[in-house]
């Protein structure tokens, strides 16, 4: 299949409207390694035949960083300048590759005028597998691998969604082992509230190298993650523990793509 | 007669004072600024009921949760009694209910026994966790001085208080089977009876007991009343409003200010007519008075556990924040404020902040924003708002964010992107 991303504008110009909305986020679009994990977000959209569009170069910042930074005013010039224009396509849903837009436009916009239904890509994944139209079918089998998936704040704590990763990562037959901390109590990664664009505080360590040595400590094949910061942080993690030959570190989105094939 | 006159004294006295010095404390939170809670009541009853009275968020460390159910059944429990105490202190009697409840009066003394007992072994178990095992979270940079004797001074006193309980009824119940004057029949004694031994046979002996630690029971009640308001142990009150007002949204989100919002509008369309809003004066927070009225309650809720500090991934990993001391530093600020405003009238300003003279700019930039603080929190108390409400204040008002960021802000502005790149190449991964 030839690999398709249509952006809003050209389907309104086709006269068309998407069912879903992609909303790649800044680190999805420019981000090295998280690029990877949105093609296969968009490849999974495209694969099960969903009718998604995304904004391309009209997408902007979601102003999460500048609002949790402190930078009210940013923020809201953002969030309002993206409501205007998510308002004038009519968008009625999102989906989100990362957990920081997803939490800002869920909860948010909706006061400043923008209400949407947003999901972020595990929660889409996981209503896919439920409704039969992906089955980890045709690609590389996870049977028995050893994963284990790291909560990110943002959709965790921040918004109570532990379930959906998991459940995809579970119809694998993968082996999923848990972190001592996880879930409710899950470690953050040190990437949140605007820390991805500094440096850290001074301290004894960092934080990113506590967390990947705690997963590193399971002794998994795969550490999954949902948020491409948590996957900049980890990776540097595991890199820290010169671990990177041995464990991969992947998105929710890439091994759903490789289990079908996709990538 | 003027043993009744003293109590009633005693008794007006420490209900008068702790009603001077509770107001003192509602006065302090409603120097804060305006914030309508109002809204969703049965959702918020539900949330106090199950956080504050049912404990449900301490269960999730099960040893201290045992431990602290016994002291807070014990503590409320026990407190009926008190209504006996004031009754026989202002009228004379002696059990007055006694007669009146029969089986039930042993039932309930039997049951505040076994309870008294629960409270004083959890309390030896507390000090030992505290002062021996010394787990880690009760220390820390915070952790010093007042706020340590302050947990050890509660343990002590609460131990004394179980204490005379029992060895009043230890007096009581010998001086009953001895007939003697007034002690009539009343009560079941499992454990005080075990103290028998240890006390002496003489009835004047036994009546001296029995009253002193009457005595000592109810002024140490009436002292800890009043002790209560200096102290982290004020949580035994206000856990409950906390609870009530406590965030009921996904924690995530974070508050829009409405003070921006109606600039931003009128930046976008001219014709646009503002929200009315309070001046805020100014954008976030400096001292704790800029704070609202639910930050500063959240401060003397707190009672300084630290399950906050014990999960925050900045404070495990040697950073200098800790959101207990966020809590602690708004509480110690915002009662500083109340004092001037006793002693100097409620115009004097110090030239004292919350921000850089207790708290530092180094704490609040190693926040993740993580809401690890928030979840542990046994009463749903948020540390996180402070932060942020501060870093506003650092940002829109003092433009002084770290260099990094602040390049963030301009990339944001100028691209669209907190990075560096052109918003042109945005969609050049799907080519």
């Amino acid at each position: 299949m030839e690999f398709n991303v249509p952006t809003m504008a050209q389907m309104i110009a086709k006269g068309e409207t998407p069912e879903i909305l992609f909303w790649v986020g800044c680190a999805g679009s420019f981000d090295e390694r998280a690029q990877k994990i949105t093609k296969d977000i968009a490849k999974i959209l495209q694969h099960v035949g969903l009718k998604f569009a995304i904004l391309g170069t009209e997408e902007s910042c979601t102003g999460d960083p500048a609002k949790r930074a402190g930078n009210e005013f940013l923020f809201q010039m953002q969030a309002m300048a993206n409501i205007e224009l998510l308002n004038a396509y009519e968008i009625k849903k999102i989906v989100t590759g990362c957990p920081h837009c997803f939490n800002t436009l869920k909860n948010e916009y909706p006061e400043l005028g923008g209400n949407y239904e947003v999901i972020h890509h595990s929660q889409l994944i996981q209503s896919l597998i439920d409704e039969g139209k992906l089955k980890a079918s045709n690609g590389e089998t996870f049977k028995g691998k050893k994963i284990t998936f790291h909560d990110p704040c943002y959709l965790g704590r921040a918004n109570g969604v532990y379930e959906a990763p998991r459940a995809v990562l579970q119809q694998l037959d993968a082996d999923l082992v848990e972190m001592k901390r996880c879930k409710t109590t899950g470690l953050c990664c040190g990437a949140g509230g605007a820390q991805m664009f500094k440096e850290p505080e001074k301290g004894n360590r960092d934080i990113n190298v506590t967390r990947a040595e705690e997963a590193l400590s399971l002794q998994p094949d795969i550490i999954a993650a949902g948020c491409p910061f948590c996957m900049t942080m980890l990776s540097d993690g595991v890199k820290h523990f010169e671990q990177e030959n041995k464990v991969q570190v992947l998105d929710i989105a890439e091994i759903t793509a490789k289990a079908n094939g996709l990538s | 007669m003027i043993l009744q006159l003293l109590f009633i004294v005693l008794l007006i006295a420490a209900a008068g004072l702790f009603t001077k010095n509770i107001s003192k404390i509602r006065r302090n939170i409603l120097l804060g600024r305006d914030l309508d809670l109002t809204d969703q009541a049965s959702k918020r009853w539900y949330q106090m009921f199950k956080v504050a009275m049912g404990q449900s968020k301490m269960a999730a460390r099960p040893i201290p949760f045992i431990l602290h159910l016994c002291v807070y059944i014990g503590f409320v429990i026990i407190n009926i009694e008190l209504i006996e105490i004031v009754v026989d202190g202002i009228t004379g009697s002696h059990r007055v209910f006694a007669p009146l409840m029969g089986n039930l009066y042993n039932f309930l003394i039997a049951s505040f026994e076994w309870l008294a007992l629960a409270v004083l072994l959890a309390c030896v178990a507390f000090l030992s966790r505290r002062n021996i095992i010394r787990i880690k979270r009760f220390s820390g940079k915070e952790m010093t001085q007042w706020p340590k004797s302050d947990a050890n001074y509660i343990l002590f006193i609460e131990i004394l208080l179980m204490s005379a309980f029992l060895f009043m009824n230890a007096a009581d119940a010998k001086l009953q089977m001895a007939n003697v004057g007034h002690y009539i029949k009343a009560g079941a004694f499992p454990i005080s009876s075990l103290l028998h031994n240890i006390i002496p046979n003489e009835a004047s002996s036994l009546i001296a007991i029995e009253r002193a630690c009457w005595w000592f029971h109810i002024i140490g009640i009436f002292a800890f009343l009043n002790y209560v308001p200096y102290s982290k142990h004020l949580h035994i009150l206000f856990a409950f409003p906390a609870s009530y007002f406590a965030n009921l949204n996904a924690k995530g989100k974070l508050n829009n200010m409405t003070s921006v919002s109606n600039e931003v509008k009128a930046m976008l369309d001219p014709t646009f007519i503002p929200i009315q809003t309070e001046n805020p004066g100014r954008f976030g927070a400096k001292d704790a008075t800029d704070l609202t009225w639910k930050n500063l309650l959240d401060s003397y809720a707190c009672t300084e556990c630290g399950r906050c500090t014990s999960v925050c991934p900045a404070n495990q990993t040697g950073k200098l924040l800790s959101p207990r001391k966020i809590m602690m530093d708004t509480r110690d600020r915002i009662s500083e404020i109340g004092k001037n405003i006793d002693l100097h009238g409620k115009d004097f300003k110090d030239d004292k902040a919350l921000l850089d003279d207790h708290i530092t700019r180094e704490e609040l930039w190693a926040c993740t924003t993580c809401n690890a603080c928030t979840e542990a929190c046994p009463i749903n108390l948020d540390p996180l708002s402070i932060i942020v409400e501060l870093r506003r204040y650092l940002v829109m008002e003092e433009s002084a964010a770290p260099a990094s960021l602040n390049t963030m802000q301009a990339n944001i502005e100028t691209n669209g992107t907190p990075w560096k790149f052109a918003n042109s190449e945005r969609a050049n991964w799907s080519n």
